[in-house]
């Protein structure tokens, strides 16, 4: 089965717009880039797009009752809900140091959650 | 049920000048108001202006109370500290019609003893460098004023609150029964058994007095819209009048407000939904063209706000102030258009001169007080006095709202007492964070948390302004 | 009174980038005035990804960004006076400031430099008509609630506005479980970068209507309701488009002013376009000694531009305390055609530096040129591509550029075929 998809290019202000062809899942050719990151780009959202995941979670004891969190590394889009409800369970307690991990393995994707900026005991 | 002499019906400049009049005497006297706050209605949303009277016609009791209630105010706005500004009042002819109409005015004020002087229009562009180079001659009322009618209403109750009146917010009168020769006014949750009432409803004057006489006056809801103007636009110094006329009214006007913003409106548009006070395309749009005539380089994109308010005019030219003719002790207070907020303290007066001395031997109690102690405002101060205040007070050093830098402390003061701030929107209108150019993009969220706080509630069950007024819909964590 | 090498008011993105510069340049001795409880500005409540990939090379929250100048600061010894909001700047270089512990201080320093921000337009700038119910907020302030308070203002959400904080915005209300049914933009095209519009609304299937507006605003208490109209070529709304939207939530992203009144009431000359001080190669205003960055001095699309400024006005006061000010005269910079505006606005005729000048198109082209031109004299010709006025652009005028130069200089845009 082939399929043929539009994009617009993300990576810079350019906006080149991408034709994508997909055969059996799988891409088979990319128009419309003037670079090659528009090409890479395009093998990956054309078939199952990644995102990176910024929220926050509830925090005890600091100067803000949540703290921002992100994901060190990009999950799939069509997780992004489940991987919000996921992240509403978590309660973390003050002191935290950017870069701790506040959730490990959100959703089996070895892709972790952590805390984004690092926040004092306050009491 | 709860035993009265008297029941004030509305909190408004009305209701809280006659209930500062009262609390002098000994009376057990009642004010009830629907709203959560005090003077919500048109105390809240217009000129802000104490016209000196010169405009009314003779024989009214417009002309009458105006010209008496500007010279109360004098003492009132010192008895209770309120902010003023004496700005004067230029009214602007544009050819020789409209001059003719100046000599009018002027003939008024003679016969009244109104002062004012009278400038060419190159004489009044020297005062005022943006006025219109139509304008031609100008009769400046040097002694009319500007004030913060909101504050005068309330600083009126809390005089009234502190002489023993007790006020009821979020007590909306339902009914009044009468019965032997008494009333029950229902009010909320309350009954109050008073052997006199004074409506002083504002735009509902016609339903409240409807529950005891037959309807023989209708509110017919006048809108005006205004523009605020940034503080750092320094338009105008002069309050900047139109000439007015029959159909107009007093047209479009700029006014230098007590906190440096300037006010431009309002049109004027009758309306069928007494409370709809939004804005309108129309309206707004009207104030704009209009204002031309008069002033140049008007900035309208320096605008932080625009609002509506709502006249309780009626099918009455002249204000209604009298005893209903068949239900004793029931006395309309009713129709205070322009120049009500002038003549509120002499409405007061005359209120209860004619009519609630009537009812009641009226006799001074003993210890009252008409004044009430200077606000704290931090932005009025010296350096020096900042200093010895926040030495004292550390609570006057945490600045948040920049735009009109108002202190923690100021927000504390303004949520104590019995007519203490309860709402976001009662915190800005007693001390003006988020008045300011941002429109509280900054300091909403602090204030919020100082409310949460300092009432013991959860932030989502703070409101904005009327019940239901969410501003948090729910934690998502 | 206390004296400073210098003063910087202002302890977000720019002010902490000024200071680690001006120490790095070996002015110690100074001070940084910030109002709020903790540095780092507006980058804390902006938790999504993309900041740093000019100045890090890599994708960095916002708080993650501030953290980096935080420490960077921390290092460096700048002394950072939190909770401290000034409230009177003069043109002899005294700030005054109060805060709880100190009271009502002034100080002075022989630089001066604003690193003040910008704040939102808000309902009442941009005359939407109506009723005055709560639900209505700058995208600002929801982000805030939301990201540093953790609460969610509404369900139902209608945004006006495609400017990257709408757009950041659609997609975190979206992802807390609110309905975003739509965000409108007044002009013809996003003001957004392509990213987000890709990533904020359609991974989220969020429609945007171009040239549309939000004209009325309904419900007493709480927000009930909203009409959009479609605007015509003159941006006015056209009658019989309406719309009606059953929302709870507005949310205004409709544009950012510099906080400009103290520069205002200090007297320095203000650019009308910008709304922020007019400024030299050095970035120094019209007042000597007083300097301005950041978003207090125009409003930047890329935080690492605003760090990129901030040490460039840092250098200028650093060169200022050592050289004092050139006496030279000084070339304007004027917006030329499909230029809305430049900083800095002046160039020494003896600069010894290079400036890179920054300005914004104000309109879309898909092909164009950039000129730099001085009366008859092309100095700097140079194609462009995918012009939008919601990005910042720069071109460089060299020392050398500026030799024998008799006028001023104009920077253009011309649409090419």
């Amino acid at each position: 089965m082939t399929e043929n998809k539009e994009l617009i290019c993300i990576n810079c202000p350019m906006g080149c717009r991408l034709n994508v062809t997909i055969e059996d899942g799988r891409v088979t050719e990319v128009t419309g880039n003037t670079c090659p990151r528009g090409r890479e780009y395009a093998l990956k959202e054309a078939v199952d797009p990644m995102r990176i995941l910024t929220s926050t979670v509830r925090i005890e004891g600091a100067v803000h009752r949540v703290l921002p969190v992100i994901s060190d590394g990009e999950i799939p889009l069509r997780q992004m809900f489940e991987a919000m409800a996921e992240i509403k369970k978590i309660d973390v307690r003050a002191p935290i140091k950017e870069g701790d991990i506040v959730l490990h393995d959100i959703l089996g994707s070895g892709v972790n959650i952590i805390a984004s900026r690092t926040m004092d005991r306050v009491d | 049920m709860t035993k009265a002499d008297i029941v004030i019906i509305g909190g408004g400049i009305t209701g809280t000048m006659i209930a500062r009049a009262l609390s002098k005497y000994d009376l057990r006297t009642v004010l009830v108001e629907k709203e959560n706050d005090i003077a919500d209605g048109a105390t809240m949303a217009n000129s802000a202006i104490v016209h000196v009277g010169y405009d009314p016609e003779d024989g009214t009791l417009k002309g009458l109370l105006n010209v008496r209630g500007a010279r109360l105010y004098d003492t009132i706005l010192d008895e209770m500290n309120c902010r003023y500004l004496t700005t004067g009042a230029f009214i602007a002819a544009c050819g020789e019609e409209e001059e003719k109409h100046l000599d009018v005015l002027t003939d008024r004020a003679d016969r009244r003893g109104i002062p004012y002087r009278i400038l060419s229009g190159d004489e009044a562009r020297k005062e005022e460098p943006n006025l219109s180079e139509d304008v031609t001659k100008v009769i400046d009322f040097h002694t009319t004023k500007v004030i913060y009618p909101w504050e005068v209403a309330l600083k009126a109750a809390k005089v009234a609150v502190n002489n023993g009146v007790q006020i009821l917010l979020g007590h909306e009168v339902t009914d009044i029964e009468k019965m032997n020769g008494k009333y029950a006014v229902h009010a909320g949750d309350e009954i109050i058994e008073a052997s006199c009432v004074i409506n002083a409803a504002g735009i509902m004057a016609d339903r409240i007095a409807s529950f005891v006489e037959e309807p023989w006056f209708t509110m017919r809801p006048r809108r005006g819209e205004y523009f605020v103007l940034d503080k750092d636009v320094h338009l105008v110094q002069h309050i900047i009048f139109p000439v007015p006329s029959e159909e107009k009214g007093k047209g479009v006007l700029a006014v230098p407000t007590v906190y440096g913003n300037t006010l431009i409106g309002p049109n004027s548009d009758y309306i069928d939904d007494r409370e709809d006070n939004g804005t309108s395309y129309y309206g707004l749009d009207y104030v704009r063209k209009n204002m031309a005539k008069t002033l140049r380089n008007v900035p309208f994109n320096r605008s932080i706000r625009t609002f509506a308010g709502i006249r309780p005019a009626s099918t009455s030219s002249d204000f209604i102030i009298e005893e209903s003719k068949t239900s004793e002790g029931f006395i309309n207070v009713a129709s205070i258009e322009s120049p009500g907020l002038a003549s509120s303290p002499a409405i007061a007066e005359y209120v209860i001169g004619n009519f609630v001395s009537k009812h009641f031997d009226l006799k001074e109690k003993e210890g009252y007080d008409m004044t009430l102690p200077k606000d704290i405002v931090l932005s009025d101060m010296t350096e020096e006095e900042r200093n010895v205040l926040i030495r004292e007070r550390p609570e006057y050093g945490r600045i948040v709202c920049r735009c009109e830098q108002i202190s923690e402390g100021e927000i504390l003061d303004a949520l104590k007492g019995p007519l203490g701030a309860t709402t976001v929107k009662g915190v800005k209108k007693r001390c003006r964070p988020g008045m300011g150019r941002c429109q509280g993009g900054f300091c909403e969220p602090l204030v919020m948390e100082i409310l949460s706080r300092e009432l013991d509630k959860d932030p989502l069950d703070i409101e904005l302004d009327g019940k239901g007024s969410y501003i948090l819909e729910r934690s998502n964590r | 009174m206390r004296h400073y090498q210098a003063i910087i008011i202002g302890g977000g993105s720019a002010g902490l980038s000024a200071a680690v510069t001006l120490k790095d340049r070996g002015i110690e001795d100074i001070l940084v005035l910030e109002k709020d409880r903790e540095p780092g500005g507006i980058l804390e409540q902006c938790i999504h990804n993309g900041f740093g990939l000019q100045r890090f090379k890599e994708q960095l929250s916002g708080p993650a960004y501030a953290e980096r100048y935080i420490k960077m600061a921390e290092e460096r010894n700048v002394k950072i006076k939190l909770n401290s909001m000034v409230i009177k700047l003069t043109p002899d270089r005294k700030v005054e400031y109060v805060n709880s512990e100190e009271g009502d201080v002034t100080v002075s320093a022989d630089a001066v430099i604003l690193a003040v921000g910008c704040y939102e337009r808000s309902r009442g700038a941009i005359n939407i008509y109506g009723t005055r119910p709560s639900g209505v907020y700058t995208a600002g302030q929801a982000q805030k609630y939301l990201n540093m308070n953790g609460y969610v203002v509404g369900r139902k959400v209608f945004i006006l506005g495609s400017g990257d904080i709408g757009l950041i915005m659609a997609r975190r209300m979206t992802l807390e479980g609110a309905t975003v049914v739509g965000v409108a933009e007044l002009m013809p095209y996003s003001n957004g970068l392509p990213r987000n519009m890709k990533q904020c609304l359609e991974d989220f299937n969020i429609p945007l209507y171009l040239s549309h507006t939000v004209t009325n605003i309904f419900g007493k208490d709480r927000l009930e309701g909203i009409e959009l109209s479609e605007v015509d070529d003159k941006r006015n709304p056209i009658k019989g488009s309406e719309k009606y939207f059953d929302v709870d939530t507005l949310l205004l992203s409709v544009g950012l002013i510099p906080e400009n009144h103290l520069a205002d009431e200090a007297g320095i000359e203000m650019d009308p376009v910008t709304r922020g001080p007019k400024v030299d190669e050095n970035y120094m205003t019209s007042i000597d000694g007083i300097f301005a960055c950041g978003n207090g001095l125009h409003v930047h699309d890329l935080v690492d531009f605003v760090s990129l400024q901030a040490e460039r006005a840092a250098e200028g006061a650093a060169r200022y305390l050592s050289d004092g000010k050139s006496e030279a005269g000084v070339i304007t910079l004027r917006n030329g055609s499909n230029v809305s505006y430049t900083v800095p606005k002046y160039i020494h005729k003896d600069a010894k530096i290079n400036t890179e000048v920054f300005f914004r198109a104000s309109r879309p082209m898909d092909k164009a040129s950039l000129t730099v031109s001085c009366g008859d004299r092309l100095i700097r010709k140079l194609a462009r591509r995918k012009v939008m006025p919601s990005e910042m652009d720069r071109v460089m005028i060299t020392a050398k550029d500026l030799k024998d130069l008799d006028g001023d200089i104009v920077i253009s845009m011309e649409e090419n075929a």
